[in-house]
């Protein structure tokens, strides 16, 4: 188990910046012969809710399958805990850091609770296959998402916001440090976005780090403590979503003319998109 | 352990996983069994042993079980021995042994390519075979070994055909899979037609019946590899069952989960591939094994997904009960196992059409 702390010296990268626990130096990404980000640096800053916005097919997918080892940079690399990602086991990988893909596949007729204790893989062996740890790590797992009481029910009978809690769960029961999750909210209803976000916000603040894609700039201005802002592959701007989320930085990346309020509730800022109104 | 802990709540209580489940743990392992899958593979696995009992009892000499079991256990006169465990023995033990093998590369390849029609008979590793096979016959008439290298040839090179032309941006998908596999099957199928039309009537009668998938004649000699490739075969499939299980969660998924996904569908494909061309290697063509043993262990199991030992339990039953029947159906006159299980599944496909055609 290496801590950044615990990391000799000279196993450190010469271009340490900092200390975060993760972080793409100069990444070059993409798929087949399809480069989406060129020298891409990015820091994930420990203990923060990272919201990586930016329009459609910008990169931010690419990039959290970059930061997780799914997908290999051509050049640059992935630090992840003082040490280059490709350096680790994926097994190693998977119990320092998790990820909520865009789509997964439940198969069919597979119940709640089988369906998250897949999340305890990393710490299993061949005969190491439910332990006390096991089963501790699913129980929390379901009653941090509220799940518990559909513990034996069919995947396929739950409700959308239901099935994603159930998603989620199961990489929480992966008791990762680190979070990384891609566009958990898209298809659930409003009420069902901020239930899932206010428990975000929970798990960060319990000492998670997390990074999520989100296409909500009002939810990634209240709930993110960390804004990254890209366009065609590149970071535009980063920083605390209060000085962050600007008129101009809408404009420059979405190219959406719009006036940025504070939000009455949350006094972090509001995007409020002109339209067809034009420029007041 | 995580590598830094997680603040953690204490919870303790079992979970509910919706069926009964027996949990077991010792102090270096623990394991989670569901109770209905346990219950299945155990009363197969009696079911198999009783028609490999009765397989050795019937035949031109009808021998009282007993002395079948005396027999098994060296007791008795010799001549019933002879014929319990030295002539009918070896054929029921290859049916158990091939049944077993199909249904794991059939569940190997329905899990793979996410399809109930994504068994290897269906995706045309059985027709290269054939075809493998038939070469040999004809041009060399070559004896058991060498068309059994033959069909090895023709299955595995058939597979890496089908794999090359389904491939696409960097992994075979399973639809693309299973619509080539057809194709090149009802090529193969059109192939082999020609091969044995153009063949003399000897040529074509024996390739006609070793077409038919037959354990018919079969014994130690041919039992032994059987059993040695199966041991090196059959314990990693079973391995990477856990890994099939994270795979049918979508590529992205089983990778955070610390699967490595490409490498460890390989393994699985080239077992697959390994597992059927023995078979078809040892015994000829044996269609619908591979494709309904997996599908019928999940419907008895309730399973969530094909898993593999369960399959093989059912497989192995399947292709025992077939050759029995096969034996026993029309005796005197032996119908080649192959014939058995194409009518059984052939009625277990309309059954299964059926049924999901009612349930939409």
């Amino acid at each position: 188990m290496t801590t950044p702390s615990e990391t000799p010296e000279k196993d450190r990268p010469s271009m340490t910046k900092t200390d975060a626990r993760l972080r793409a130096d100069g990444i070059t990404i993409g798929y087949d012969r399809r480069t989406i980000s060129r020298n891409l640096s990015v820091e994930i800053p420990d203990g923060s809710f990272t919201v990586i916005v930016g329009p459609n097919a910008c990169g931010k997918s690419t990039l959290l399958r970059g930061l997780s080892k799914l997908l290999r940079p051509s050049t640059g690399q992935v630090i992840l805990d003082g040490r280059a990602i490709t350096s680790y086991k994926s097994k190693e990988v998977a119990r320092r850091l998790g990820l909520l893909p865009q789509t997964s596949l439940a198969p069919d007729g597979i119940t709640v609770a089988d369906l998250i204790a897949r999340g305890r893989h990393p710490h299993q062996k061949l005969i190491k296959q439910w332990s006390r740890e096991d089963e501790e790590a699913v129980v929390r797992a379901m009653e941090e998402t509220s799940v518990a009481e559909l513990s034996g029910r069919p995947v396929d009978e739950l409700s959308g916001g239901q099935r994603q809690r159930v998603w989620v769960a199961m990489v929480l029961a992966q008791e990762t440090p680190l979070l990384l999750l891609d566009e958990p909210t898209t298809f659930l209803d409003i009420a069902h976005q901020i239930e899932l976000l206010e428990l975000f916000q929970r798990l960060n603040r319990e000492g998670r780090t997390l990074v999520a894609v989100l296409h909500d700039l009002n939810q990634a201005a209240r709930y993110g403590t960390h804004v990254i802002a890209m366009k065609d592959g590149a970071v535009v701007a980063e920083g605390p979503p209060a000085d962050l989320i600007t008129e101009e930085l809408v404009e420059d990346v979405f190219a959406l003319p719009c006036r940025v309020i504070e939000d009455p509730v949350s006094h972090s800022p509001l995007v409020i998109p002109l339209g067809s109104l034009g420029p007041v | 352990m995580s590598p830094n802990p997680v603040p953690v709540r204490q919870a303790r209580a079992s979970v509910d996983f919706g069926r009964p489940t027996l949990i077991t743990r010792g102090p270096r392992w623990s394991l989670r069994l569901d109770v209905r899958t346990v219950v299945s593979c155990a009363v197969f696995l009696l079911l198999t042993l009783a028609a490999v009992v009765v397989t050795l009892a019937y035949g031109t000499y009808e021998i009282p079980l007993p002395d079948v079991v005396r027999a098994l256990l060296g007791e008795g006169p010799a001549g019933t021995r002879t014929v319990v465990v030295e002539w009918r023995l070896p054929r029921a033990l290859l049916a158990v042994l091939l049944g077993a093998a199909l249904a794991v590369s059939g569940a190997i390849f329905q899990s793979v390519t996410r399809n109930p029609l994504g068994s290897p008979d269906i995706i045309g590793f059985s027709s290269g075979s054939y075809t493998g096979a038939l070469v040999v016959m004809l041009l060399t008439g070559g004896g058991y070994y060498q068309v059994a290298a033959g069909s090895l040839a023709g299955g595995i090179l058939t597979a890496f055909v089908v794999f090359v032309l389904a491939y696409r941006r960097g992994a075979a998908q399973g639809f693309r899979l299973i619509i080539v596999g057809i194709a090149i099957s009802a090529m193969l199928g059109a192939f082999n037609t020609w091969l044995v039309l153009r063949a003399d009537i000897e040529e074509a009668m024996l390739s006609a019946v070793w077409g038919a998938g037959s354990l018919n004649s079969l014994g130690y000699d041919q039992l032994r590899p059987v059993l040695a490739l199966l041991a090196l075969l059959i314990p990693p499939a079973l391995a990477c069952g856990p890994a099939l299980r994270r795979l049918e969660l979508g590529d992205d998924a089983a990778a955070a989960l610390g699967t490595r996904t490409e490498a460890v569908r390989l393994v699985l494909v080239v077992l697959g591939v390994a597992l059927i061309a023995l078979v078809t290697a040892a015994a000829g063509p044996i269609a619908f094994i591979a494709l309904a043993a997996p599908q019928i262990a999940r419907r008895i199991t309730r399973g969530s997904s094909v898993a593999l030992l369960p399959s093989a339990v059912l497989g192995a039953f399947l292709l025992a009960l077939a050759d029995l029947a096969g034996q026993r159906l029309f005796a005197p006159v032996q119908l080649p196992v192959g014939i058995v299980t194409v009518s059984i599944g052939g009625l277990y496909l309309v059954w299964l059409l059926v049924r999901e055609a009612r349930r939409t």
